[in-house]
């Protein structure tokens, strides 16, 4: 009799926390959910919006399924010229990115794996540099270019943002360079390779979650960066997408449409850059190299 | 393949001296065990030997030639690493044929040597793996076979066994001294474990923290071990040592130790340690259950099939002893040990006399 209690109650029991994990877990996806529609609620929208022709984007009330006219992408790139935008900013981001990815896998190389004084020091400024709030650094990156005769040119734009971004490409790098096992490089070594060998051979490749982590966070700054495109491009033939999209408007016009359109041609690239490496930089690439 | 000559070698990180007068010698096709405990400086000799670490003072020779100065790449020499240290993004075949493409040879030529250092050590069907998806004795083969499709001057070899469990580390043994018969290559080969020592070697180099206690063949550093460590080290179970005073009565020499009296009639030249204090060390195997000098009890009795192991309690504290596998008494049975043979140890000082 009590036992038969018991084990009711037992397995009573039992349903309970059988509910209350479900519950848990749908309370999580349910959170979940919601930070991401939230996340990606601008993004849609604006697709959305450049997916509409002119008379839904101004109806009242809004539409909220658009017909799916490209109507707008082909004034925008007609019209605002946005695909010279888009080539700017490829040039300037890609040039960026590579760049920085070359110095910041050396210099990261050197204080992953080196014996130097003064390493915490360096780590430290590094950091410090890229905390600099970017408003400090306008006028004397202004000034400077200016005195080069580089406003109003690629490299104008290129070097300021290796210069803002070598820090994290460095912090990055110097956390993966170290995480890989020493041995590997002692077998490179071993094997023939001299130091610069050893770092491109074995390092890189067993790297390349990290660096293609850094290339791409790297590659995300450089294209949408706004401030000092706008002080350093003051010519039409060099500016980037995001000056480019801001510029769309006139004194008279709000071309909504067209500005939706060349934000989803300014925004896709990055989403199929993380989407395409996305597995690349999953890590446990260095499993198998040493027991354990 | 050629010699190697270490003279003198000194090497320390920061304030803490880790070597200190290195010397050894390892004749061309030799097979030079560098044998010693945990932190003893085993793997920073090997790793100076290579190059990877420069040494503070002292002189390198491979061959003829001064290495001191150069780079891994110039000395030639193949290292296997303690935990293999594969490139986990090659293959196999990628792995063993990475320092031949560094060597720039032909294609035709690496795939021949890689084909024939897979055979050799019969990981042909494992080409294809990559290093995660290999068994702990896989990646110790490729690891090997990475080694010798250089065909190097030198082979080292850091505790290439201690990762494997017993039974593949016995097999891989076997092959071990199976390729160095095949090759004839010197090899130099560090571990701690003393049985892979004692089966492998030609030559013994012990160490402890960072000083060599002994060099020569394995039977030598057993059957004369020049100090009270060879002595521990060397040998298991371990050697029995106990403490006491050098006596003499008549013209025979006697070794005293409380009640205990060992004659040492057969030993010659002890007179100047006469009354001094010895300490005697007794190889377990020396001892045999029979009337003599040692009485006990039996404290354990370990049957370990091809003979029996006897720790006995005495007052001299417990003594190791070996009997015949059929031994028959048990745990708290008074026992007396005899001496099989008169050959004993005898240390003044910690060295031996
Ligand atoms: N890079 C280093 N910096 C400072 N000390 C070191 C360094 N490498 C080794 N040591 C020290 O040198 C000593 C010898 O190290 P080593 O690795 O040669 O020992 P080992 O004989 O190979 O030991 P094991 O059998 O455990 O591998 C150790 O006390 C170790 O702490
Ligand atoms: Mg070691």
């Amino acid at each position: 009799m009590n036992a038969a209690i018991r084990c009711e109650l037992r397995v009573a029991r039992c349903g309970f926390k059988k509910i209350m994990m479900k519950l848990s877990k749908l309370i999580f996806c349910g959170v979940t959910f919601v930070i991401v529609f939230m996340s990606l609620l601008p993004f849609i929208w604006f697709v959305n919006t450049s997916l509409k022709t002119q008379a839904e984007v101004t109806a009242i009330p809004p539409t909220l399924a658009p017909s799916g006219s490209l109507h707008f992408y082909h004034s925008a790139i007609v019209k605002y010229d946005l695909l010279h935008y888009v080539k700017n900013s490829a040039i300037v981001a890609g040039a960026t990115t590579f760049i920085t990815l070359f110095i910041s896998i050396l210099s990261a190389y050197v204080l992953a794996r080196l014996r130097l004084k003064y390493k915490g020091l360096i780590m430290g400024s590094l950091l410090l540099v890229s905390m600099f709030p970017q408003i400090s650094i306008a006028g004397p990156v202004w000034k400077i270019m200016q005195s080069l005769g580089w406003l109003n040119s690629y490299q104008g734009l290129i070097i300021p943002y290796v210069t803002l971004t070598l820090p994290l490409g460095v912090w990055i790098l110097t956390i993966f360079f170290k995480e890989l096992p020493k041995e590997l490089e002692d077998a490179a070594r071993i094997d023939g390779c001299n130091r610069i060998q050893t770092l491109y051979k074995i390092v890189v490749p067993l790297a390349a979650p990290g660096i293609f982590t850094a290339a791409i966070l790297v590659f995300i700054y450089a294209w949408n960066e706004f401030f000092f495109a706008l002080l350093i491009m003051t010519q039409r033939k060099f500016q980037t997408l995001p000056i480019g999209i801001a510029l769309f408007q006139g004194q008279y016009t709000l071309p909504w449409g067209e500005i939706a359109a060349a934000s989803t041609v300014a925004t896709v690239p990055l989403v199929l850059l993380v989407f395409l490496f996305q597995k690349r930089i999953v890590r446990g690439l260095s499993a198998g190299a040493v027991k354990g | 393949m050629a010699g190697l000559k270490i003279t003198t070698l000194k090497k320390s990180f920061g304030r803490n001296t880790i070597l200190q007068n290195i010397s050894f010698e390892v004749s061309d096709g030799e097979f030079c065990i560098l044998l010693g405990p945990s932190g003893c400086g085993k793997t920073t000799i090997l790793r100076i030997i290579a190059g990877l670490d420069q040494c503070d003072k002292g002189e390198i020779f491979i061959g003829d030639r001064e290495v001191s100065n150069l780079t891994p790449k110039e000395r030639d020499v193949a290292m296997v690493f303690q935990n293999y240290a594969l490139y986990p993004h090659m293959n196999v075949y990628e792995n063993m044929a990475f320092s031949l493409k560094i060597k720039k040879l032909s294609k035709t030529k690496i795939d021949k040597k890689v084909r024939k250092a897979a055979k050799l050590l019969d990981i042909e069907d494992l080409l294809d793996r990559k290093p995660r998806e290999l068994s702990g004795g896989q990646r110790q083969r490729v690891a090997i076979g990475r080694a010798i499709v250089r065909n190097p001057r030198i082979f080292l070899f850091d505790e290439p066994l201690s990762n494997l469990d017993a039974r593949l580390r016995s097999t891989m043994r076997v092959e071990l001294a199976r390729l160095h018969q095949k090759l004839g290559t010197t090899m130099v080969y560090v571990t701690h474990d003393q049985v892979e020592a004692m089966t492998l070697g030609d030559k013994i180099v012990l160490l402890d923290k960072g000083v060599i206690q002994q060099i020569g063949p394995p039977q030598k550093l057993y059957k004369s071990p020049s100090n009270l460590f060879v002595a521990t080290f060397i040998g298991g179970p371990q050697i029995n040592l106990i403490e006491g005073v050098l006596d003499a009565d008549k013209n025979k020499f006697l070794f005293r130790a409380g009640s205990l009296i060992i004659d040492l009639s057969s030993r010659s030249g002890l007179k100047k340690y006469l009354g001094l204090k010895v300490t005697i060390g007794i190889r377990p195997e020396s001892l045999m259950p029979a009337d003599g000098p040692f009485l006990g009890s039996l404290e354990v009795v370990e049957h370990i099939g091809s003979e029996t192991i006897l720790y006995v309690k005495t007052v001299n504290g417990r003594i190791i002893a070996k009997a015949s596998p059929i031994f028959q008494r048990k745990t708290g049975d008074k026992i007396s040990l005899a001496l099989r043979t008169p050959d004993v140890h005898l240390f003044y000082k910690g060295i031996r006399i």
